[in-house]
């Protein structure tokens, strides 16, 4: 008897549990992080320049750094974030499930991710597009003199796709190897295992710093597809949404205006009201986002602007050495704008 | 009448058998195919052992902090002192390093204590393996109980990772793995086809796909608000794997009782559980510890596989160290040494459970 | 008396087992089925709220990516549904060349094992202390690196009488290419393997009736070879070979066989070899000594006692583990993924997950492949072990 009430006993519980689990509502994504204290980032398992940890395990690159300034609009503090490296499988997982709150991880924009799982891509933080890396030696000055050649390629993009899109609108055949890691896809080009390796433009110049002899490959100059690579944040969250927009949008208005992390106290004093609306003394400020006035001014005075970050992390600071191009501002010739703060 | 009344002496045996040149005849050259093959197992050797010999200790380097300290032709193990600290903690904050210090002294320790048949009261150590040792460890390594500063699971990393993983999987599935055996032999047809369609199918998939499963499929069986842990995914995947394995082993042991035991249990007036946790288990389990043994060495193994959900065990730390710009062309050593860890922990702990399987061979048999 | 028996009766009806018994079982199904729809619920909210499609359609979408190898006809503008296919069936090829390298592999070291030469021993023992104690992955990964170190690029590919090439891209062997009347040839080929049986099994009884050993061997393997080269020759050759040729990067034509292949086949057989060794050794030390000495007394070679008497009867010990063994070594052919080689984790769990995104249904899939298989390899196994027990006259 004693035993029939400890079980029912125990059902009971387990029944109040999972129901009690159920039952708690959604509350929004702003007030757990700040509550928690932390945002929760997903970054990749380790891509020079958009997300790498070093020997300490700090996070650095361009996708953290969007993270960053997502932290130091939200809690004034551009370290409170918690990185967590995920594989291209998991990513989309992580953030419909809560495990992370922001996807920062070198993801393509496509219409299938941004309408049907259920997320939202915030903006655009690289223009990517998919390209070929090939050894010098091999005497190619074209990708469309790849004709029959063993391709390395990197699971888990849209690169498969598009790899096989090109060479069927060329008709043109391939050998396709696909590997999980970057690390694989380099020792497969390296040992000479392919003719090629191909990914986004950014990762193959990442991927070349990696090598024995970088100067002896080189990274052909077809780009094959429009690869948009921006911060995703799930569906249904808008006021979470407009904070990753704005964020993104402040690093880039900074750079417009000419603010950096190192002049932008000197110029908190000027007349200038586009700059005064930027860190949030007139204007709209952060009210309608649940943020502080001066998110703006927190995210270059921590992170930087726009430039400081692409130099960097990919730029000419850094030993990708991948220029501006595409990436340049609207003003200097590239595709990067940002809407007004206004 | 010549009547010889004492004994021949004994001559010595003949001289192809005594000695060196006997043994050699013995067992290497008795017949001409044994010859060959003899001369094969030599060609070999010599093939195979100066070269590695040379590579490994005479003419690789040692001492240094970079891969400029690697002048010689041979191996450099500059790069596994170099990354000491990443193949044993992982990411683990310098600072802390004494917690999971103290935590492989705890281990050794609770290990020596229930694996070494002259410690005193193992029953006890292996109640505070499955009890004490889970807790005081979570809360040295994971921190944020008593003043001790939180380091988040995705720190953890090398050696310690793929320790905790085992030992968590261990320690969760052998309960569970009791429970599952016990089923399967339950007289009650829904249990026991219950256990015995779990045990298959967990038994019946790779680690890899449970993993998978565990990573991407599991957010979506439980309530969306709640959050688990990527490590604790995996545990939750390893573990339920290893409990299919261990089930199977108990069962093994379930079946090896005299059924006297059980009528005997029955007899004295016994539940069921009473008389499992009296008189079955302790014997079953006692035979049971070098199969129980094996399976861990399994799985100690198989926990490499968590590499490829982006986990950073002792496997994938050396992986990315591999990659490391400033060490180019290091794969060789980065694997020899791996493996040699890995090696040196199964080759152990399967001696052991060989040398207990003989121990208890020469008990009282049924 | 009475009294008792009243008692007996008046007593709770849970006291009495089989009553407790059902009790138990329906509360455990009570919970199980609760456990069960809990999951599907949250599992449905779940999948709703985040937006995710189900269902099996994306089976007959376009699959769009290419894959190296396959075994049935595949290009890009074919559907998801057929990606499962050719990932199957590499695991299968896999699976099948493993299995059989891992048996020769694993017997031969368990008979080293056990062997008198002490040099043949004790190398049989290191070999299977060393494979046995590392991860497989790592010895997979490893023969990866070392496949890909060790072999020259195409230009510089090894080659056998300009027909067999082996370089960086894998061995390329010559392909048969079936002209018309080759079924003639096939035929041929069939009805000498028919032809062959038939005759072991009447050489088998006649040695039992009358002693005389008929050479099965000899006769059996000419008339497998030569019948259908007679039926090749006379049907006007019908059979041609296509030999591979480099062109541009790679050869082309032939028949390749991928390096990722080689060092998956050499991971996953030299670690599954020593399991399977030490089972050898452990079914041939379970057959007594007797059985040696007897068959030593009969005057049979040494070859002879272990494949005539002893194998036969250590078979018996060896087959069960043995299925384990094979299971394993199906189930770490995923390993293949992480390098590269297209089987079904690395297709269907890989890329086409990656693309359709329906993690539910794709994984269900791949573990139903790798449950069925293993339940196959099961199953023969039993009725091997069957067919080769002891017959007791």
């Amino acid at each position: 008897m004693k035993k029939a009430i400890q079980l029912a006993g125990a059902a009971l519980a387990l029944t109040a549990a999972s129901s009690l689990a159920q039952a708690s509502t959604q509350t929004s994504t702003l007030e757990n992080v700040k509550e928690r204290g932390y945002i929760q980032c997903g970054v990749s398992t380790g891509l020079p320049g958009f997300s790498t940890p070093d020997e300490k395990g700090n996070w650095t690159g361009i996708d953290v750094d969007v993270c960053r300034a997502m932290a130091a609009a939200t809690l004034g503090n551009a370290d409170k974030v918690k990185f967590i490296p995920l594989t291209a499988k998991e990513r989309f997982t992580a953030l419909q499930s809560g495990e992370i709150d922001v996807l920062s991880r070198n993801t393509t924009w496509t219409q299938t991710r941004d309408t049907s799982l259920g997320l939202n891509f915030v903006g655009v933080n690289y223009y990517d597009g998919q390209g070929f890396m090939v050894k010098k030696n091999l005497g190619v000055s074209s990708a469309l003199e790849l004709d029959g050649a063993t391709v390395c390629i990197q699971a888990g993009t849209t690169t498969e796709l598009n790899m096989a899109d090109y060479f069927r609108e060329h008709s043109m055949t391939y050998q396709p190897l696909v590997f999980d890691t970057s690390a694989q896809s380099v020792q497969g080009f390296e040992s000479g295992r392919c003719d090629m390796l191909t990914s986004d433009q950014s990762q193959l110049y990442a991927l070349r710093t990696k090598l024995a002899k970088p100067d002896e490959a080189i990274v052909l100059p077809e780009v094959i597809s429009k690869e948009p690579l921006g911060p995703v944040v799930r569906q249904g969250d808008d006021q979470w949404l407009n904070i990753a927009k704005w964020s993104l949008y402040a690093l880039v208005n900074g750079e417009e205006l000419g603010l950096t992390s190192d002049n932008i106290d000197a110029k908190m004093t000027t007349d200038n009201p586009a700059i005064s609306r930027f860190i949030g003394k007139t204007g709209p400020g952060g009210k309608a986002l649940n943020l502080p006035d001066d998110f703006a001014y927190q995210i270059v005075k921590q992170v930087g602007n726009y430039d400081e970050i692409f130099e960097r992390n990919v730029g000419a600071k850094s030993p990708l050495l991948i220029k501006r191009g595409i990436n340049a501002l609207w003003k200097d010739g590239g595709i990067v704008y940002a809407p007004p703060f206004r | 009448m010549i009547v010889n009344d004492k004994n021949i002496p004994s001559r010595p045996a003949p001289a192809s058998t005594r000695g060196i040149a006997g043994w050699l005849r013995e067992n290497l050259f008795s017949t001409p195919g044994n010859s060959v093959l003899t001369f094969m197992g030599l060609a070999f050797l010599v093939w195979a052992i100066p070269p590695i010999f040379q590579w490994a200790v005479l003419q690789a380097d040692f001492i240094g902090v970079n891969k400029e300290a690697c002048t010689s032709e041979g191996a450099c193990w500059v790069f596994v002192s170099a990354r000491f600290q990443q193949f044993m903690y992982g990411f683990y904050p310098d600072t802390e390093l004494w917690r999971v210090n103290i935590f492989f002294a705890q281990m050794t320790a609770v290990l020596v204590w229930v694996l070494w048949d002259k410690m005193p009261r193992r029953t006890w150590g292996g109640v505070w393996f499955l009890t004490g040792f889970p807790l005081t460890s979570f809360i040295l390594l994971h921190g944020g109980f008593l003043g001790l500063e939180t380091v988040e699971t995705h720190k953890w990393g090398g050696l310690m990772l793929t320790l905790v993983l085992s030992l968590v999987g261990m320690v969760i599935a052998l309960p569970i793995g009791i429970l599952l055996a016990l089923g399967r032999r339950s007289d009650m047809p829904a249990v026991s086809s219950f256990c015995t369609v779990f045990i298959e199918i967990w038994r019946g998939v790779p680690l890899i796909t449970i993993l998978f499963m565990a990573s991407v499929m599991l957010p979506l069986f439980i309530p969306g608000d709640i959050e688990l842990d990527k490590l604790a995914r995996a545990m939750i995947g390893i573990s339920l794997f290893e409990a299919a394995l261990i089930a199977e082993v108990i069962r093994g042991g379930l079946q090896a009782m005299p059924k006297g035991q059980y009528e005997a249990a029955d007899a004295m007036g016994l539940s069921y559980w009473q008389g499992m946790r009296l008189i079955i288990m302790p014997q079953v389990l006692k035979i049971s510890i070098p199969g129980i043994v094996n399976t861990f060495v399994q799985l100690f193994k198989d926990t490499s596989l968590v590499l490829i959900i982006g986990l950073f065990d002792l496997l994938a730390v050396m992986q990315a160290g591999i990659t490391d710009v400033n060490w180019p062309n290091i794969s060789i050593e980065a694997f020899v040494f791996t493996g040699f860890v890995f090696w040196a922990f199964c080759f152990g702990m399967s001696r052991y459970s060989v040398a207990l399987e003989r121990k208890l061979d020469t008990g009282h048999k049924s | 008396m009475s009294q008792n028996i009243n008692k007996a009766s008046s007593s709770r009806f849970w006291y009495d087992p089989k009553v407790r018994s059902i009790l138990f079982q329906l509360l455990f199904i009570g919970l199980l089925v609760f456990f069960i729809s809990n999951i599907i619920t949250n599992t449905t909210n779940n999948l709703e709220q985040r937006g995710i499609t189900t269902g099996f359609d994306f089976l007959s979408q376009e699959a769009g990516f290419g894959i190296i190898q396959s075994l049935v006809e595949y290009d890009e503008t074919h559907t998801f549904g057929k990606t499962f296919i050719v990932g199957l069936l590499n695991t299968a090829l896999v699976a099948v060349l493993g299995v059989a390298l891992s048996t020769v592999v694993g017997f031969l070291v368990g008979i080293g094992r056990l062997s008198s030469n002490w040099l043949v021993a004790r190398l049989s023992t290191v070999y299977i202390e060393i494979f046995r104690n590392i991860p497989v992955l790592l010895q997979i990964l490893f023969w990866y690196i070392a496949v890909l170190q060790v072999l020259p690029s195409p230009r510089q590919s090894i080659t056998l009488g300009e027909s067999i090439f082996l370089n960086l891209r894998g061995l390329y062997i010559p392909a048969p290419v079936f002209g018309e009347g080759s079924g003639i040839v096939l035929g041929a080929f069939v009805a000498a393997c028919m032809a062959a049986f038939v005759l072991s099994h009447w050489a088998k009884q006649r040695q039992v009736k009358t002693g005389e050993v008929f050479p099965v061997f000899r006769v059996g393997l000419g008339l497998i070879v030569a019948l259908p080269i007679v039926v090749w020759v006379v049907a006007g050759q019908p059979i041609s070979l296509e030999m591979p040729v480099l062109k541009g990067f790679n050869f082309r034509g032939g028949i390749t066989v991928m390096p990722e292949l080689i060092a998956l086949l050499l991971g996953l057989a030299f670690y599954t070899a020593a399991y399977i060794a030490e089972n050898v050794r452990a079914g041939i030390e379970a057959i007594s000594k007797g059985q040696r000495e007897a068959a030593g007394a009969l005057g049979l070679s040494e070859g002879r006692i272990m494949s005539l008497v002893i194998i036969p009867q250590a078979m018996r010990v060896v087959i069960p583990p043995l299925a384990t063994n094979y299971m394993n070594l199906i189930k770490n052919s995923s390993l293949a993924t992480a390098i590269g080689y297209p089987e079904l984790v690395n297709v269907f769990m890989g890329t086409t997950l990656n693309q359709t995104g329906q993690a539910i249904e794709i994984i269900a899939m791949t573990m139903a492949v790798y449950l069925t298989m293993n339940l196959m390899v099961s199953l023969f196994m039993n009725w091997f072990n069957t067919r080769m027990a002891l017959v007791e006259r």
